[in-house]
């Protein structure tokens, strides 16, 4: 396997293993951009627990993402193993409140097969 | 013709929109780039059935030249005309970045 395929296999592992997962530049306690910095007080006013990755600590997915998601900027805001978009994106869900009933959704489903695996 | 004209030309001969602004944001932003952020309002019926993930991807698509040079940043706010008349959609000024230009 190459290391471009290596990339994607592990991108594509996170995507589907993590129920929110947000490709942010920094962390979510201190964001490097005031885009991944909005993405990120938007989460956490939502409520529910959430992966995220450093892109400026991951060159390698910094540079893969893109071509996966056809998105070309970050943040990235990936629910249920689907691309939600990036800052505008999640601004105009979270005030239409369209993106807290779809997390909540997906942490519930999330939460219901882990008890099933118990 | 300017970096700012040639997206709205591109932006007008694909999606032939309703309504259409073009804000060129870079003085927000800290360094020399005077072409770097800009924020998107396009109104346009070919939006009307696409997600607003999918209504995204197409301007990115379109944009793709400008987004892998000069343009550090593109807002937007895409909706069909129905959505635009329904009103409440303004466009919402974006956040400062940090400066670090990265």
């Amino acid at each position: 396997m190459s290391i471009e395929q290596n990339i994607e296999e592990t991108i594509k592992e996170q995507i589907n293993s993590n129920p929110i997962i947000l490709y942010m530049k920094g962390d979510p306690n201190q964001p490097q951009c005031g885009f991944s910095s909005q993405a990120t007080q938007i989460l956490m006013a939502c409520g529910e627990r959430f992966a995220y990755v450093d892109i400026l600590s991951n060159p390698e997915i910094r540079a893969n993402l893109p071509k996966i998601s056809d998105w070309p900027t970050f943040p990235q805001l990936f629910i249920g193993g689907e691309l939600v978009g990036g800052c505008d994106i999640m601004t105009e869900l979270y005030q239409s409140g369209e993106l807290k009933t779809l997390l909540a959704e997906v942490s519930a489903t999330k939460a219901g097969e882990e008890k099933e695996a118990e | 013709m300017n970096l700012e004209q040639q997206m709205i030309s591109k932006l007008q001969a694909e999606f032939e929109p309703e309504h259409l602004e073009l804000l060129n944001e870079s003085h927000m932003h800290a360094g020399i780039a005077t072409d770097s952020h800009f924020n998107l309002l396009l109104v346009s019926q070919r939006f009307k059935d696409l997600k607003k993930v999918q209504r995204h991807q197409a301007v990115y698509k379109l944009l793709k030249k400008e987004l892998s040079g000069p343009v550090h940043a593109l807002a937007l706010h895409l909706y069909s005309p129905d959505e635009w008349l329904a009103g409440k959609q303004e466009i919402h000024a974006s956040p400062n970045c940090e400066g670090k230009n990265i």
